[in-house]
């Protein structure tokens, strides 16, 4: 039974050590960054990258924007990681966060390989979402019906898509997937499924993009704007950021990760752009 | 006699030792039911608040069937009913598996076999539910797809998988309850002249019907409660099931894909919490019924 | 229907039965072998593992699975044997005992999830521990200890009576009888209980997502300092187990070979635990014989 105490003091002495380590961790400047999991590799790269300079300590968590946004405004993390704007947010206090857009993701709807149809307009994209159509037979596809495979509500990638295709019409109740891996597999998976991503997924085998009036899904028409689907990426702090934070986040916009980072995972350096959207959607050109 | 005295009225070194001993499971005792009673009083609480705080009608949210707590519109009973309907489905196919595998366990194999099997079996517990999902939606949903049409996604398949994922606990409970029947009743019915069959069929399966009972609910609590792997192949889209085979979402697959989307205290959150609230009554439920079920068996024994 | 007939007709379904499960076992496992296998190699298994480049490894993910599972083990291991042994041995069977139980059960049913996110309000935020090794480890504890409990309860009592009569006929206390005596007979049984649960632990990920977080901060295995910030053994660091890793990579990951480094890992975590079962069979059998000096395993 010795032994027994002894696990036990063990544990308590863990406890004590952990105890003893919280107040510690406190001191060191720490960056925690938390929120949108489509955001999160490439933040996590960089951060891996700012480590090795600056010899800083950064943790890059997921969660979803949500959690990024709620987190960061209760001062719990430093940053957080959103898709969406922090105004478009239920029970965010918008005004408290500062906005750092480090990048672009455009968004392809995207169809499973065996449906014939390459090209699509806004209308009817529209359409296919709110249940109109139902066959791809209606767009000169062969008969097949159509599977909608939506984004969970609230995700970033689908209140782009909502605001920018949708345009305040309510789509259909249909099937809701969470992640764009998994969505990329099940559409892959299922003959005539429908669905849409972020660009840094469209490589995978058995999707096919789908062009919207005659516009192919490239990072060139998202920087002017002719491809209409996209949405910045975005880091929030709370107040003005200092220190390691401001320095990490100077890092992020410089030409080292956008030019290479940036473009690797297929996102589009915020210096490119030509336009700028708010967040009701509105467009408005860079001179 | 004086040296004997304090020896006799004092508490010898046994007695010492002893309340030390259990003055130490106590000290346990207490931490876990601290610990349990803190994770019920959070969830319970945080589950309430969309009715107490956001004041939103608990009846809507038993019957109604449109859910979108943005919007206010709590009504869960999709994805209730699709978590019931997927764990009762999932406990009928497991249960006849399960006894017949129990079965040869007890009854007809050779010792090494047993070992061997539930060795497997025990294997099976350690695979993490996201592998199942992944099997699931590689395997599962494009089998359902060819047999009954439709897009595969549904209740039908998230049966398949959790047919799959109770099987090891209801036949190792069911095994451990056929097992715990004394070879005597066995031995009185085969010397009574019944076939092997009969004295299972008649004595052994009747004796063991609680522990049976106990071993399914148990089956069917591991069910109600899986997340990941229903999540990847339900469909998760909150509509009233209209088939086996129409994509549909149960309570864990909404409260996995919801809750990172969502912040803290805002209404759609704790409309999350409350379905999570609902898990936790649900597996209070089931208990109650194991406890039930094994008092009765109790007595008739 | 003539009894031999029903006999014979039955014992051919129950073998049917049995079949069916072995194939559906051999499936299961054959499919996650074969597509995993193919792409494990030595380098897989040793570095580390890749945001969006091919060619990464899982090496941190096995150890921080490990790490994990050790000190959920040790956290959760005197509680559930100190509350093993009351229920075993002290209870009374009365509405107290009848309480403890049914909450413990409650506890070993409530979705991972809800035990997840718990840890993640409590000990994440609440505590300001963050995403850490200890705030998963702790998470995991929550699952654990039924499990634990219950084998460590069933051990107890599989340990014949008569040895607790000779024990308390000697004069004994009850508690050195039970530390003394009873204990070591239970002690294989014990450990197979740990283990299992181990097996358990070690697949878990939808508890571990929010509280030891997904992703891993550079770690230097040369750096045993257990309050470095990069030392394997710190636990405050965030730390993603095998099996969130391969969650991730299913969900989030652009990764091009994420279909191979998911089923690799899934190959690697079967191993894993198809070595903790034979292992606690091992292990069990060789310190009963030690404990007992008997011969053979019982």
């Amino acid at each position: 039974m010795k032994n027994k105490k002894a696990t036990l003091l063990a544990v308590l002495g863990l406890l004590g050590i952990m105890l003893a380590g919280c107040g510690k961790q406190q001191a060191t400047d720490k960056i925690t960054i938390v929120g949108s999991t489509a955001l999160q590799p490439l933040v996590e790269k960089a951060a891996n990258e700012f480590d090795q300079e600056h010899q800083g300590n950064i943790t890059v968590q997921g969660g979803g924007s949500g959690t990024g946004l709620s987190q960061v405004q209760e001062g719990a993390v430093q940053i957080g990681n959103s898709d969406v704007f922090a105004s478009q947010q239920n029970g965010i206090r918008a005004n408290e966060l500062v906005d750092h857009k480090v990048a672009v993701a455009g968004i392809a709807p995207i169809v499973n390989r065996g449906v014939n149809i390459k090209n699509v307009t806004m209308k009817q994209l529209r359409e296919i979402f709110t249940g109109k159509i139902t066959n791809w037979k209606q767009l000169g596809g062969k008969d097949q019906e159509i599977v909608v495979i939506n984004r969970s509500k609230g995700s970033g990638t689908r209140v782009t898509f909502e605001s920018d295709v949708m345009k305040g019409v309510e789509p259909m109740s249909a099937q809701e997937q969470e992640s764009n891996g998994t969505v990329q597999q099940i559409v892959s998976n299922t003959p005539g499924a429908i669905s849409y991503i972020s660009f840094s997924y469209l490589r995978s085998q058995g999707i096919k993009p789908l062009m919207i009036d005659g516009v192919k899904p490239t990072s060139k028409n998202v920087e002017t704007n002719k491809w209409k689907i996209w949405s910045y990426e975005h880091m929030y702090t709370k107040g003005k950021p200092t220190g390691k934070t401001k320095k990490f986040l100077q890092f992020m916009l410089s030409d080292k990760v956008q030019n290479s980072l940036v473009e690797e995972m297929k996102y589009i350096s915020i210096h490119q752009m030509q336009v700028e959207k708010s967040p009701s959607g509105k467009i408005t050109e860079i001179k | 006699m004086d040296e004997i005295k304090p020896k006799l009225l004092s508490k010898s070194k046994q007695t010492a030792e002893d309340r030390r001993g259990k003055i130490l499971c106590y000290a346990c005792l207490s931490l876990i039911v601290v610990l349990i009673v803190s994770i019920l009083y959070f969830i319970m609480d945080k589950g309430a608040a969309t009715f107490t705080q956001n004041h939103l009608s608990i009846t809507e949210f038993f019957t109604g069937t449109k859910w979108d707590p943005g919007h206010h519109l709590i009504g869960a009973l999709p994805m209730i009913t699709t978590s019931f309907l997927v764990t009762i489905l999932a406990a009928l196919l497991a249960t006849p598996f399960a006894i017949g595998v129990a079965i040869f366990m007890t009854e007809y194999a050779p010792k090494k076999g047993t070992k061997a099997l539930r060795a497997v079996i025990e294997l099976l517990v350690g695979i993490p539910s996201v592998v199942y999902g992944y099997i699931g939606l590689m395997v599962v949903v494009p089998f359902v797809r060819k047999i009954i049409g439709g897009t595969g996604f549904g209740i039908l398949a998230g049966t398949l998988v959790l047919f799959v994922m109770i099987l090891p606990t209801v036949i190792s409970l069911t095994a451990d309850s056929l097992k715990s029947i004394p070879v005597s009743y066995r031995q009185a019915a085969l010397a009574l002249g019944a076939t092997k069959w009969q004295s299972i069929y008649k004595i052994v399966l009747r004796a063991a019907l609680p522990g049976i009972l106990t071993a399914i609910i148990f089956g069917m609590t591991r069910a109600f409660g899986e997340a990941l792997a229903v999540q990847m192949v339900i469909g998760n889209a909150v509509l009233m099931p209209h088939g086996l085979g129409t994509p549909t979402a149960t309570l864990t697959s909404q409260l996995t894909s919801q809750m990172g989307n969502t912040v803290l205290g805002t209404v759609s959150n704790n409309a999350l919490w409350s379905l999570a609230l609902i898990l936790l009554l649900m597996s209070l439920a089931f208990n109650l019924l194991i406890r039930f079920i094994t008092r009765k068996g109790a007595i008739k024994r | 229907m003539n009894p031999k007939t029903s006999d014979k007709i039955a014992r051919k379904v129950i073998y049917g039965v049995v079949v069916l499960l072995i194939l559906l076992l051999v499936f299961l496992i054959g499919y996650i072998l074969v597509t995993g296998l193919p792409d494990m190699s030595w380098h897989f298994l040793t570095s580390v593992s890749e945001s969006f480049e091919a060619g990464g490894g899982i090496r941190d993910q096995i150890f921080n699975s490990v790490y994990i599972l050790i000190l959920t083990t040790l956290i959760s291991l005197p509680i559930a044997l100190g509350v093993g042994i009351y229920l075993a041995e002290y209870a009374k069977d009365n509405w107290f005992t009848n309480f403890l139980r049914t909450i413990i059960e409650l506890l070993s049913s409530l979705p991972s999830i809800v035990v997840g996110l718990f840890g993640y309000l409590l000990f994440v935020i609440k505590f300001q521990i963050g995403f850490s090794i200890i705030s998963g480890a702790i998470t995991l504890t929550f699952f654990n200890l039924p499990l634990l409990t219950r084998s460590i309860e069933d051990a107890f009592r599989s340990v014949p009576r008569d040895q607790r009569e000779a024990g308390v006929s000697l004069g004994i206390s009850k508690w050195k009888t039970i530390t003394g005596i009873v204990l070591p007979c239970a002690l294989p049984e014990i450990l197979t209980g740990i283990i299992l649960s181990a097996g358990r632990i070690f697949g878990e990920a939808a508890a571990l997502i929010y509280t030891a977080g997904q992703s891993n901060s550079v770690i230097n295995y040369a750096d045993w300092n257990p309050f470095s910030p990069t030392s394997p053994l710190n636990i405050f660091r965030p730390a993603e187990t095998l099996a969130v890793h391969i969650w991730k990579v299913n969900t989030e990951s652009i990764l091009p070979d994420a279909h191979q480094v998911s089923s690799g890992s899934a190959a690697v975590l079967i191993i894993v635990i198809l070595i903790f079962n034979f292992g606690a069979r091992w292990l069990g059998n060789t310190v009963y014989r030690k404990l007992t000096a008997t011969e053979k395993g019982k």
